[in-house]
């Protein structure tokens, strides 16, 4: 597992998550190399989020992890509560979705960024304050001095997305995990804010796992890619690989219903194409391939048995992967 | 801050008049003859005539509103008819026995609800948590008399530790003065508490699902560090205003209290100027009362105001 001589920043096997009645996640494995750029890609439901929130050891009551997350030398799913605590915010931390929400609304932000310095690096006050206004610096936010006293509701979007980045890369992580960090804010910040985050992760060296549906955003960010659906990684690979000659129906069915200007036209004869169905609830899903009933190219064989990655000689988890036009000639 | 705070003292000052008309009239106006009624039925013309003289009661209602008023600004809530003891002499002997009790009693409660609320939102859904539950909802339905009685009949007959009843005064024993309280407190701050637990229980809850928890945990707390720190921080400013709203209920709970445990606090004492039909008397205790709940909630504002910077940047 960790044999190589450069260890990971993550290496997850088997991953499953459950909470007795629902397996959220089924069985995912995967490895971000040291300063590496993961995009995970999916669905809502399709079990992204509940995966970085069981590398963070962070799910909510009652559901369980099984599997080995491997980070930093341990096996994260056998660590307590107190033991993640002291790795949290410190080797591997996370900016999550919507800032307002996950920023505490009583406390003012430069107490939140300095508190977090304090507790991994037992700098004093002055010292941490003094970090604090560098990294808002770094944050390219404006007056760092009096934004350092403002309370969450009293700053912007973008500003308070910002604040969880500078919390989130203030130890400087092995691992960055960032869950849809520009869904909940304007169009118009959401570029600046990837920018702002793209080029703090480089300049840690941290790795990073970007978590979205926004496939442009994985493009332009990260290196690998790895597609979920219905729990399960169904693609993963090189991200200029995949997104040129998916192998995968359902990495198809997403690259095609990306709006882009090719595909949307204004006369309305769009030919921007969705993916017939729906995701199956996890309670129930079908047997064999979980895409199959929405699968363009599903036979009995789908609908039996389940494929794994790899299981055809391409990184996807598909009976009838789709061929390249060079595979296509050569037959 | 400043602006906030002058906003609800306005708001303070507003309500305290509003209720002291209300009082005024619901006393006086609609009372009739206050004279005819305290000299009884039996009473002549001119007996009746004299005390309403000699205590301003023929004067116009609007007058005797104005006085009564300027006169509680200057610390004068009037006299008894009939022992011509000054109201403010009666009531501050009361309030040795009253505030102690109230106030011991409201912090009990909150002693034993924050983290009893605490570890059963904690620990819902498992079976601590559901006898937690289980318990608070039997002292909600438990009246506070009969809390009074069980544990005077335990501790004080059974036990024989503690007195059943009565009052020693502070002047005279500050330790029987204690003693006495403290059976009446423990019935007051138990069943305070039962309600309380399961505001605290619910607010604590809500909380913990908040994604600044789940924040604070992501940058380094254990799960309890989380919850003490940054939930219970947030979770203030819910139980503030359960307490705020509580005053009332305990201000009804020391009426009974006292009588079960004979203390002679300041609800025996309206309830007996009541029977003895002091009109003055019962009407400016009663406004003292009620400025006392206005003020806490005053109190309850202006600690929103401090919990919460969203608060007092809306005002």
């Amino acid at each position: 597992m960790t044999t190589s001589a450069k260890p990971h920043a993550i290496e997850v096997n088997n991953l499953v998550v459950s909470n007795g009645d629902v397996t959220a996640v089924r069985g995912v494995s995967f490895t971000i190399p040291q300063g590496g750029r993961m995009g995970l890609v999916g669905e809502s439901g399709s079990g992204k989020s509940m995966t970085a929130l069981a590398l963070m050891g962070l799910l909510p009551m009652g559901w369980n992890t099984h599997g080995n997350i491997l980070h930093d030398g341990v096996d994260l799913v056998t660590q307590s509560d107190k033991a993640l605590s002291s790795r949290r915010g410190r080797t591997l931390s996370m900016v999550f979705q919507d800032p307002l929400s996950s920023l505490n609304p009583v406390r003012r932000v430069g107490d939140q960024i300095s508190s977090v310095i304090r507790r991994h690096t037992g700098a004093d006050r002055k010292v941490a304050e003094a970090q604090t206004i560098e990294l808002i610096k770094q944050m390219n936010l404006p007056r760092p001095e009096q934004l350092v006293r403002a309370y969450p509701h009293e700053i912007s979007g973008g500003q308070r997305q910002r604040i969880m980045i500078a919390m989130a890369l203030a130890c400087y992580p092995q691992l960055i995990i960032a869950d849809e960090p520009t869904t909940a804010l304007d169009v118009t910040v959401q570029k600046q804010v990837l920018r702002l985050l793209n080029g703090a992760v480089r300049d840690r060296g941290s790795a990073l796992l970007m978590i979205t549906h926004d496939l442009p955003i994985i493009a332009a960010m990260c290196d690998t890619v790895a597609v979920m659906y219905a729990g399960r990684i169904v693609e993963i690979g090189p991200v200029q690989e995949v997104f040129r000659n998916p192998r995968h129906h359902y990495t198809r069915g997403l690259l095609d219903s990306q709006p882009t200007m090719d595909n949307i036209a204004l006369d309305g004869s769009s030919r921007l194409v969705s993916i017939p169905g729906m995701v199956p609830p996890l309670h129930s899903l079908p047997t064999g391939c979980a895409f199959n009933p929405r699968c363009p190219a599903a036979t009995d064989k789908c609908r039996e048995t389940m494929p794994e990655l790899g299981s055809n000689g391409v990184s996807a988890a598909c009976w009838h992967p789709i061929q390249t036009a060079g595979e296509v000639a050569a037959q | 801050m400043a602006i906030y705070a002058l906003r609800k003292l306005a708001f303070f000052l507003g309500a305290v008049f509003v209720a002291s008309l209300a009082i005024f009239i619901l006393i006086r106006a609609a009372g009739g003859n206050v004279a005819a009624i305290v000299l009884g039925k039996d009473a002549t013309a001119e007996a009746i005539n004299a005390l309403a003289h000699a205590y301003g009661l023929d004067q116009p209602l609007p007058v005797q509103y104005f006085n009564w008023i300027t006169n509680m600004l200057q610390g004068d809530l009037g006299q008894s008819f009939r022992t011509k003891e000054s109201v403010a002499d009666l009531v501050t002997a009361r309030l040795s026995v009253s505030v102690p009790l109230a106030l011991s009693g409201l912090l009990l409660g909150l002693i034993i609800a924050i983290p009893v609320g605490t570890y059963a939102a904690r620990n819902v859904g498992k079976p601590s948590g559901a006898v937690l539950a289980l318990i608070s909802q039997i002292g909600i339905a438990v009246p506070v008399f009969w809390a009074g009685i069980l544990l005077s009949v335990l501790f004080g007959v059974k036990l024989g530790w503690l007195p059943t009843g009565g009052w020693v005064d502070w002047r005279e024993s500050p330790i029987g003065a204690i003693r006495s309280l403290v059976l009446p407190v423990l019935s007051l701050g138990l069943i305070m508490a039962a309600v309380l637990i399961r505001y605290v229980r619910s607010a604590v809850l809500d909380v913990m699902n908040q994604d600044y928890v789940r924040t604070a945990r992501a940058v380094g707390m254990t799960r309890t560090q989380a919850l003490l720190s940054v939930g219970l921080r947030n979770a203030a400013l819910p139980i503030v205003t359960i307490v705020g709203l509580q005053i009332a209920e305990l201000i009804g709970g020391t009426v009974i209290i006292e009588m079960v445990f004979s203390l002679p606090g300041l609800s025996r004492m309206i309830l007996a100027n009541v029977a003895a039909r002091e009109v003055i008397v019962v009407q400016s205790t009663v406004m003292l009362i009620i400025i006392f709940v206005i003020f806490v909630n005053f109190v309850v504002d202006l600690l929103y105001g401090v919990l919460d910077p969203r608060v007092r940047n809306a005002a």
